[in-house]
């Protein structure tokens, strides 16, 4: 049994590594879009935060110095990455649902971190993670991590609950969503199933992860939780090669498209770019576009078709 | 109850409209225009439109694509969107927008928060075809099916859709039932943007298969690369119309003014909204006023292009928009001007400003600015001597979405109005969050067909409800009041809609300009520029 929980989770984690990574690396590599931002952008001047304001609002902006506000953007980020406040503003019905879907499953990752910190100190030095340390230790990771699975499980099923009752997400709803939250209760239910359920002397959550660490193939897995970290396992590796991979598409349609404000300035890394860009060559297939696939973007902007013409 | 559209129903073969609205669906106005039957009826589209261009979406039709003749000629349109719509997602043909596209693709999670921004469809009484989300999820269908090549578990994920011609042409019309305002994606928590879908959609089918709004295509861009202007008016007319209206501002205020034609090293080349030389000629004079006043360096050009700020491929064709921008800047590098500011225009700040910051290299980098920090300088620095109670009457301020949401102008023309109009309120809300007027991306110059009907019964109504409650307490006709609209297109939707409802003649609701209200309270100008007459 240990063989097969051991592969599964270091498969999944490695599928989770890597297709968390080429999905980032993909949307890093297009090439840098014309602007499109979405005021307020929270980077600009504090002043101008309060009521959405640029640089813009700035006679002769461009002999101005144009600091970049990180603290206020990460005052808005922060929030949003942690209590979904758009969401939270906009759509409250879903985000009583969809909050603590998502900060249970931010507690279970800072669970997983936690055992996994314990599973390597114990292997360092068994005496890191002995007495109080250890005791208060294992309280924490264990609170956390049941907190965690009930606010997940309690979300997954009040997503699942609004996708099938509500008459606006039916309608754009597929088999597929569907299925991406019943393996959230399901994985989940396994697995809380699996701990909650274990007999006196089944490993403990640290020596799992020790035995995975050390590929320990003598240590015994409940058959139950063996399903339960198997079935995780499998969603790790399924979430990232879907849309829930969100968390890496929002930080690019943030960062990268609604608060992307920089200038193009002459002799800039953008300008350099720019001027790569324009010697792509389209293949627009209508007659007033000019892209005949020679012709590259810079002929056909330069080119105006109509001067001269009668009207 | 009516039944909900489903997805699907854009690919039904008959030709009969997928969605029709009756006025007693729409969301309700306050007072006067709260009584749904009272309210105008829709004209329906003739005999002779139905039966020979693709209506089979709603009440009206916007761009007129004619009905293929053989089930071969809808094969071979299919196949050339399809192709279109592979080519929007390779960098080649669309590096302008595809990261922010394929984002918008992958990562919506269909939670339809973006649906209570949307002002269509609020207003269409929440009818599901208007849906920000309807059009976008049948783009994403086709993008995991067509394009990523999905298969059927790609369908088990993402959702099928048959692709066939009615479908395509239902596709293209519906493109344009949404005004690129982009409240919706300021809502979305994920950062998907069904506003670029749209704007991505209608570049297919220009820039793919030369499908395009007449108005801003033939009528607009075209004609402005062909003669100069969208307006038709060549450089020698512009300047015979700018003389007249350089007069015209003499007897108006008194003050004597003439507008600079092609000073080369100006500090400052205004560029105009052409369409506000021949429908609000008082525009163009106040800010020949103002700026002369002020003491300003500045100029117009009759350059080509170089005196019409208008750059409508914004809205749906990036070479069109390219062009443009190219020859607002050449006309600026050709001066030697110092920058750029553009008159009240919204989408004109925007393409030129933002847009174009990203196609204008080396020495076409010519700065841009706006027209509102602009004359905000000159206000409330006191470089005119201003009498504000000569503007004692109630006035609200318009957001244009290009300006305030997508720019970020949003406090210079608040500051000038609160100076200068004792009487100013807000509409709720305002700024960053403002409704669209309407007319935005086209439509306040669309007016085919019956698609005037859809854009005041529909686009425009939350913003006449603003307009409404902005106005409530001083509804009486012995009441002037103004809507300061710093836009042309805005300007556009707003004389069309006050005119519609006869709010002029029955409550006295006026629109304008910000430049207008500084000239009107100019202590050097005769009072009185605001004439209060319906123009």
């Amino acid at each position: 049994m240990s063989v097969v929980v051991y592969v599964a989770l270091w498969a999944g984690a490695a599928v989770f590594a890597v297709a968390t990574a080429a999905r980032a690396w993909m949307y890093a590599r297009t090439p840098i879009h014309l602007r499109w931002e979405l005021y307020p952008v929270p980077h600009e001047d504090p002043e101008k935060v309060k009521h959405g304001g640029s640089y813009f609002e700035d006679k002769d902006w461009w002999t101005h110095k144009h600091r970049y506000n990180l603290a206020g953007e990460l005052r808005v980020m922060v929030p949003e990455m942690l209590f979904l406040n758009a969401l939270r503003e906009h759509n409250r019905k879903l985000w009583y649902r969809s909050f603590p879907f998502h900060f249970g499953l931010y507690m279970l990752a800072g669970t997983c971190g936690l055992v996994l910190a314990a599973a390597l100190a114990s292997l360092a030095s068994p005496a890191l993670v002995a007495g109080p340390v250890g005791t208060t230790l294992q309280w924490v990771y264990a609170l956390s991590g049941v907190a965690g699975m009930l606010l997940a499980l309690f979300g997954a099923l009040g997503l699942l609950h609004r996708r099938l009752t509500d008459a606006d997400l039916k309608t754009y709803t597929t088999a597929g969503d569907i299925f991406n939250l019943l393996f959230f209760v399901a994985a989940f239910g396994v697995l809380t199933a699996g701990v909650l359920l274990r007999a006196p002397g089944d490993p403990s959550l640290v020596a799992l992860v020790r035995g995975v660490l050390t590929f320990d193939w003598a240590l015994q897995v409940p058959g139950l939780l063996a399903a339960g970290i198997v079935l995780c396992a499998l969603l790790a590796a399924y979430i990232p090669l879907t849309h829930m991979a969100h968390f890496v598409g929002k930080y690019f349609t943030y960062h990268s498209v609604r608060w992307n404000d920089q200038v193009n300035l002459r002799g800039s890394t953008i300008e350099a770019k720019l001027a790569e860009y324009l010697t792509y060559r389209p293949t627009w297939s209508a007659a007033h576009v000019g892209a005949d696939g020679t012709r590259t973007w810079a002929d056909i902007a330069t080119t105006n078709p109509w001067e001269g013409a009668k009207k | 109850m009516k039944d909900r559209i489903k997805l699907t129903d854009m690919s039904r073969r008959d030709r009969k409209p997928l969605a029709h609205l009756e006025n007693q669906d729409l969301m309700p106005l306050p007072y006067p225009l709260e009584a749904p039957e009272k309210d105008h009826a829709w004209a329906v589209l003739s005999d002779k439109v139905t039966g020979s261009v693709e209506c089979g979406l709603d009440d009206t039709c916007a761009i007129n694509i004619p009905q293929p003749k053989t089930r071969e000629d809808e094969d071979e349109l299919v196949k050339k969107f399809l192709a279109g719509l592979d080519k929007l997602f390779t960098k080649e043909n669309n590096w302008t927008f595809l990261q922010p596209l394929v984002l918008s693709m992958e990562h919506c999670a269909k939670c339809q928060t973006c649906s209570d921004a949307c002002h269509i469809y609020e207003a269409s009484g929440e009818n599901e075809l208007y849906r920000p989300t309807f059009r976008s999820e049948i783009v994403r269908r086709l993008y995991f099916k067509s394009v990523k090549h999905g298969g059927v578990l790609s369908a088990w994920q993402h959702g099928d859709i048959d692709v066939n011609w009615p479908l395509v042409a239902r596709l293209a019309e519906l493109a344009y039932r949404c005004n690129l305002c982009r409240r919706c994606a300021q809502t979305c928590p994920i950062g998907a943007d069904n506003g670029l879908v749209a704007h991505e959609l209608r570049k297919v089918f220009s820039q793919e298969l030369g499908i395009n709004a007449k108005e801003c295509h033939d009528n607009g861009s075209v004609l402005q690369l062909k003669v100069g202007s969208s307006t038709g008016m060549s450089s020698l007319v512009v300047k015979d119309n700018i003389e007249f209206i350089d007069e015209d501002m003499m007897d108006r205020t008194g003050i004597k003014v003439e507008t600079p034609w092609d000073v080369e090293g100006a500090d400052v080349l205004l560029i105009h909204n052409a369409g506000e030389i021949l429908a609000w000629p008082e525009n163009p004079g106040a800010f020949a006023l103002i700026l002369s006043a002020a003491g300003i360096k500045w100029t117009l050009s009759s350059e080509l292009a170089g005196y019409d700020s208008i750059n409508y491929g914004l809205w749906y064709d990036d070479a069109q928009f390219a062009r443009v921008a190219i020859k607002h800047a050449q006309a600026a590098k050709k001066l030697g001007v110092k920058k750029i500011v553009l008159g009240e225009c919204g989408h004109a700040h925007k393409a030129l400003s933002v847009i174009a910051d990203r196609v204008l290299t080396g020495d076409l980098n010519i700065p841009r600015e706006s027209s509102m920090t602009l004359l905000r300088d000159i206000v409330m620095n006191d470089r005119l001597k201003l009498d504000p109670s000569r503007n004692a009457f109630p006035v609200t301020l318009h957001d244009p979405c290009n300006l305030v949401r997508l720019m970020g102008v949003v406090e210079p023309q608040r500051e000038i109005v609160r100076k200068i109009c004792p009487q100013f309120r807000e509409m709720e809300p305002h700024g960053v969050d403002n409704y669209c007027c309407g007319g935005g991306s086209g439509f306040a110059i669309m007016s085919g067909n019956n698609f005037q009907d859809w854009r005041f019964h529909v686009s425009g109504r939350k913003k006449m409800e603003q307009v409404l409650n902005a106005f409530a307490e001083c509804m009486d006709p012995s009441i002037n009041k103004y809507i300061c609209a710093p836009c042309s297109n805005c300007k556009g939707q707003f004389r069309d809609m006050l005119a519609y409802y006869d709010l002029w003649n029955k409550n006295r609701i006026l629109y304008g300009g910000l430049v207008e209200l500084i000239v009107n309270c100019m202590v050097d100008a005769k009072p009185g520029f605001i004439d209060w007459e319906w123009h």
